[in-house]
């Protein structure tokens, strides 16, 4: 059983991909250099248009890993192979398309599909940063809790809170009850990223109370101890829970601008092909 | 009544259960002298004791009654109503307790307790075995809250009640003991097997609901060790438990009363404490004219014992022609076999030849023959085929078989003659057929269903002991393979004993000195060395492997622990005779040798580097013990996540809801994770499968490669979907069919890839109810499906893994080197 090997992507096979991707690259490069091209090294001489045609289906062939991740059919391919495979070929995409454009840049529609095609790549190089460094911090975060399990428990220790609340002074159990209809955990890859943790109703509360509990006595005073010993509960578990939106947010993140580019990127390389042949 | 003292009567009857009550029917109809004599005030005192309102059942449907007392399924009132006004035609004696019966034929002189003489030309006894219930027999048994029946379950309140036993009445009065919630009783029946095999469908049916709506507490594979006041200790499948008890109900069935059975002169068929007496055909026993009927007989069926009465005193009255009730059914089943019609030849004719049956009385043969099939094979016509489905047992009643060992090459064969069993391992594991046999001679094969043979296997305990030996016998052949035949184990065979581990039980301890070898049957073992005062995980053993070699090739020490990781059960070998049994063999010696060079190797390798192990085998030893508790000791096959690599994309539950009707048999984010290793909630495809231990339908199986699948005749019971410790087991009914993943991604039409949300399916059904029950769905490894498993195949990252845990679980190929 080949798939019960047990390595990441990156690695997969040996580092296969990368091997390729390698060797293919320096053979461009070697090749770009080894002739000399008349005027100049540009799209158009027979090994620009080679380049070209290659880097285009290299293209449509890395875009095609979207339909394969969800195509779930019978067969003996591994998704982990086409992954290490997206990977490193769409690194070396680099190397191709750069050759390709022989150096020539202009404001035009073909500088305008490499910029797009380099975006692409540099995102995709966010995205497998990501994908090495969070699952392991994510990990830990959740500590065998569950996404689901973790709101649950939030359920629970607002309930708690409210209950507890209810023993303090008039004004701070409306601050309780207000500031728990008020905390609220947002969707939304960039609000995920941004939502802080100082700004938390819940951590304010906090902060207030830890004040305040020093300015009284007696049984006020122990309600309010039992208050805060709440909210600090509640407070780690919502640190807990937004790290892991954050974390899950990062590891979407990139993908909001690598696949609007790459489709955009599709479309402006019919339109560069289209142009090129049109105006020869 | 009669005035019974100067009378010789045609027949006397003791006992008044069903059995007596008809035998004294017929008579009174014949216009035969008779009596009945029963012990106590009231007629029939077993079913009187059962509990109030019980339901009474009349199985075999099939099988026709008579008898002039009527019988059909009702409630305990309803039957004894019946019985009780019907009696008032016959003349019984109560509260006349047999002390003695002496005398034969013609002449049998019968006194009772109240100093009564009665004369009788025939006695028949069917006093039942009630009156003499096993006992417990653990530390404790003789405590003052152990009783042995349960007449009212309702005069029970707030008491943490165990009920020991498997049978009708176990489960009866632990469901009993249920019925009224506001008793408030905690009820928990205990079951030495993994199945209730002996008992009655409905009643299983009807227990098992109860397990599910959380109203009692089922414990299988569970005995009591010791019992304490208030408290028992139970061994469990994970170790000892201890369990509050304020009552403890024991119904363990009962024995014949044999000491006043032999001193009327009456022979048993064997030593064995459970025998039953010797009978013929006619119920007559060894002692002419005294015939024993009933339960005693070995007839746990009212309506089989309500005919046997009938049937003597038609015998008795000369009728000797008349062939049992249920003679047409023996008669469609022999059909195959020349002359049908001689029933009792047949049964007898099988009896004596197939071993395992010798131990059965004609009775007993007769009875359980209605559950089987009779085969007549022509010579090379095929019994079954390597990987057939079929967990039923043959015996070979007259010719031989021959085994396939090799399917590679079908010119291999061993004969199993005469006489012999096979087809056992189905009966063990439930797996599928392991080989293909056909008959080699002419043969007539007697076919039992795996209940049927399980139910042969609890009543009759040298069966169980002649099964346990073949199974032993071919498990040592398969394992030793080499060329090996049934003469060279003779001798180890002699030695081999079966014994049961518990879970975390130490079979072998280091430093010690005996040298058995050890073959694991059921379950699997972990081998742990000390180092620096810690145990050292080394490695897994699952069974169909034998532990224990070393030390006695090398006449050396234990060099490591061996314990069980779940109950397990091991053939234990005199260390001894294998070696003889090498010294004899060279092939086996050598290739034995070879399989334990890998051992001897990590062992020296860790004898050597004692003194720099430290972090990395404790780290290792901590994720082995993890892995373990998560039931990965009794897998063959599990899921692991690696968390360092899962981008947390849910593709790998996404694929399996795609291979599988819309339904994902994983949840990767729940489960348990140590040292960024996952075990999600999916099937583990255990070795010996909980799941599998009660399926009605028998919809569980075992596929050649180890999966563990469920078929489409799952019925819905969601009897596996309870026994899994694991929570793998979902009901479900297939989803709704999706617009295609073009129109998702282009259109955006329907919910997309992976298991529709339960909104979408209801919203598709457009208010039509759901069709059909829902059935269990598992994980099944995507049998079938070129590719193997679309979890780990739709991993982007390769974090989702499939192992097995002799890969994964073994230092010798880990890290720690």
């Amino acid at each position: 059983m080949a798939q019960a090997k047990h390595s990441s992507f990156l690695t997969y096979r040996g580092g296969r991909w990368a091997k390729f991707a390698l060797v293919f690259s320096v053979i461009c490069i070697g090749l770009y250099f080894a002739f000399d091209f008349e005027p100049v090294r540009n799209g158009g001489s027979w090994y620009g248009y080679t380049l070209g045609t290659i880097g285009a289906l290299l293209i449509l062939w890395l875009a095609w890993l979207g339909v394969r991740k969800r195509r779930y059919n019978p067969g003996n391919w591994s998704l982990k192979a086409w992954t290490s495979a997206h990977v490193y070929l769409g690194l070396s995409l680099l190397v191709i398309g750069t050759l390709h454009t022989g150096l020539q840049f202009g404001w035009n529609v073909h500088t305008l599909a490499y910029a797009l095609m380099v975006l692409v790549i540099l995102s995709g190089m966010f995205g497998v940063y990501f994908y090495i460094t969070v699952p392991r911090r994510m990990s830990d975060n959740r500590a065998e809790a569950s996404q689901v399990e973790m709101l649950d428990e939030l359920e629970n220790v607002s309930r708690l809170l409210r209950e507890t609340s209810l023993s303090l002074q008039d004004a701070d159990t409306q601050r309780i009850l207000d500031m728990l209809a008020k905390t609220t955990l947002k969707s939304g890859v960039m609000t995920r990223l941004r939502d802080s943790h100082v700004r938390c109703p819940n951590a304010r509360a906090l902060k207030d109370f830890k004040v305040a509990v020093r300015t009284i006595e007696g049984d006020v005073q122990r309600g309010m101890f039992d208050v805060i010993s709440v909210l600090e509960r509640r407070d780690s578990l919502l640190g807990r829970i937004r790290r892991h939106q954050r974390y899950r947010a990062l590891l979407e993140l990139w993908l909001w601008i690598h696949i609007p580019a790459t489709i955009t990127l599709i479309a402006l390389l019919i339109v560069h092909i289209i142009a090129v042949f049109y105006y020869q | 009544m009669v005035k019974q003292s100067d009378i010789k009567f045609d027949v006397a009857i003791i006992g008044s259960g069903p059995a007596g009550l008809s035998a004294a029917g017929r008579a009174a109809e014949l216009g035969m002298s008779h009596v009945l004599l029963e012990k106590t005030d009231h007629l029939s005192d077993t079913i009187f004791c059962y509990q109030k309102g019980k339901h009474i059942m009349a199985t075999p449907d099939a099988l026709v009654l008579r008898s002039e007392f009527e019988f059909e399924a009702g409630s305990r009132e309803d039957i004894l109503d019946r019985w009780n006004s019907k009696a008032e035609s016959i003349n019984v004696s109560l509260n006349a307790e047999v002390i003695e019966i002496k005398g034969k034929k013609e002449n049998f002189i019968i006194k009772t307790k109240a100093g009564d003489t009665i004369e009788a030309r025939h006695v028949i006894l069917g006093i039942g075995t009630q009156g003499n219930p096993n006992t417990m027999r653990c530390p404790g048994g003789d405590k003052a809250h152990i009783q042995y029946s349960l007449d009212d379950p309702d005069a029970y309140f707030d008491e943490d009640i165990i009920v020991i036993g498997a049978g009708d009445a176990g489960i009866e009065n632990a469901l009993g003991l249920i019925r009224r919630p506001e008793l408030e009783n905690r009820v928990i029946i205990m079951n030495r097997r993994a199945e209730f095999s002996r008992a009655k469908d409905a009643n299983v049916k009807a227990l098992m609901s109860a397990a599910a709506d959380g109203r009692m507490t089922i414990m299988t594979e569970s005995e009591t060790q010791e019992v304490y006041d208030k408290q028992a200790d139970v061994s469990t499948k994970d170790g000892i438990r201890t369990v509050a008890a304020d009552r403890i109900i024991a119904r363990l069935g009962s024995a014949p009363p044999r000491k006043f059975i032999e001193s009327c002169g009456v022979e048993f068929a064997s030593t064995d404490r459970l025998a039953y007496p010797t009978l013929s055909p006619k119920f007559e026993t060894s002692v002419p004219g005294l015939y024993v009927i009933g339960a005693l007989a070995g007839y746990p069926l009212i309506k089989h014992c309500m005919n046997q009465g009938y049937d003597v005193i038609e015998n008795i009255n000369g009728n000797t022609d008349l062939k049992p009730a249920d003679e047409p059914l023996l008669i469609h089943l022999f059909r195959a076999l020349p002359n049908p019609e001689a029933v009792s030849e047949w049964l007898e004719f099988l009896r004596t030849k197939i071993k395992i049956f010798n131990g059965l009385t004609p009775l007993q043969m007769r009875e359980f023959m209605l559950d089987s099939k009779v085969h007549v094979f022509d010579p090379k016509k095929m019994v079954f085929r390597r990987n057939d489905v079929g967990d039923s047992l043959f015996c070979i009643a007259e010719g031989a078989v021959a085994v396939r060992i090799d399917p590679n090459d079908l010119s291999k064969t061993i004969t199993i003659p005469e006489g012999e069993i096979f087809g056992e391992a189905g009966l063990i594991s439930g797996r599928r057929r392991n080989a293909s046999i056909f008959a080699e001679t002419r043969s007539i094969l007697v076919e039992v269903p795996r209940n049927a043979a399980r139910k042969l296997l609890a009543t009759v305990p040298a069966v169980q002991a002649s099964v346990d030996r073949t199974a032993t016998e071919r498990l040592l052949l398969a394992i030793l393979g080499q060329g090996l035949q049934k003469e060279d184990l003779s001798e180890i065979m002699e030695t081999a004993t079966l014994e049961t581990i518990q879970a975390n039980e130490y079979l072998i301890e280091e430093d010690a000195e005996d040298a058995d070898v050890f073959i694991i049957r059921v379950g699997s073992m972990v081998v742990e060395k000390e180092v620096a005062g810690n145990n050292v995980f080394l490695a897994y053993v699952p069974a169909g492997a034998y532990v224990g070699e070393m030390a006695m090739l090398e006449d050396g020490r234990r060099t490591a622990s061996v314990k069980a990781a779940v109950k397990s059960e091991v053939i234990r070998l005199k260390g001894e005779a294998f070696k003889t049994l090498l010294a004899a063999k060279p092939k086996l010696r050598a290739s034995v040798i070879e399989k334990f060079a890998d051992r001897r190797a990590l062992n020296s390798y860790i004898e050597a580097n004692k003194d720099s192990f430290g972090g990395v085998a404790d780290m290792f030893t901590a994720r082995a013990n993890f892995l373990m508790k998560q039931g990965l000791g009794e897998a063959t096959d599990a899921l692991l996540i690696d968390e360092k690599l899962c981008i947390g994309c849910d593709n790998c539950e996404v694929a399996c809801a795609e291979s599988h009707d819309g339904i994902s048999r994983l949840n990767r984010e729940a489960g348990t994770t140590f040292d960024h290793l996952h075990v999600p909630t999916s099937c583990r495809h255990c070795e010996h499968p909980h799941c599998m231990s009660d399926c009605p339908p028998n919809a569980i199986r075992r596929a050649p490669d180890g999966e563990v699948f469920i078929d489409d005749s799952c019925i819905g019971c969601g009897n596996c979907e309870r026994y899994c410790p694991y929570g793998v087991i979902q009901m479900a009914r297939p989803a709704p069919s999706k617009p295609s993943l073009f129109s998702w991604i282009a259109m955006g039409a329907g919910p997309g890839p992976g298991q529709p949300p339960k909104a979408w399916i209801k919203k598709k059904a457009k208010g039509k109810a759901p069709s059909g029950p829902k059935q269990a769905v598992k994980c099944d490894m995507c049998k079938g499906i070129t590719g193997g498993a679309a979890c780990v195949r739709a991993c982007p990252t390769g974090a989702a893994i499939r192992v097995s845990p002799e890969e994964f679980l073994d230092a010798s190929r880990s890290k720690v080197r």
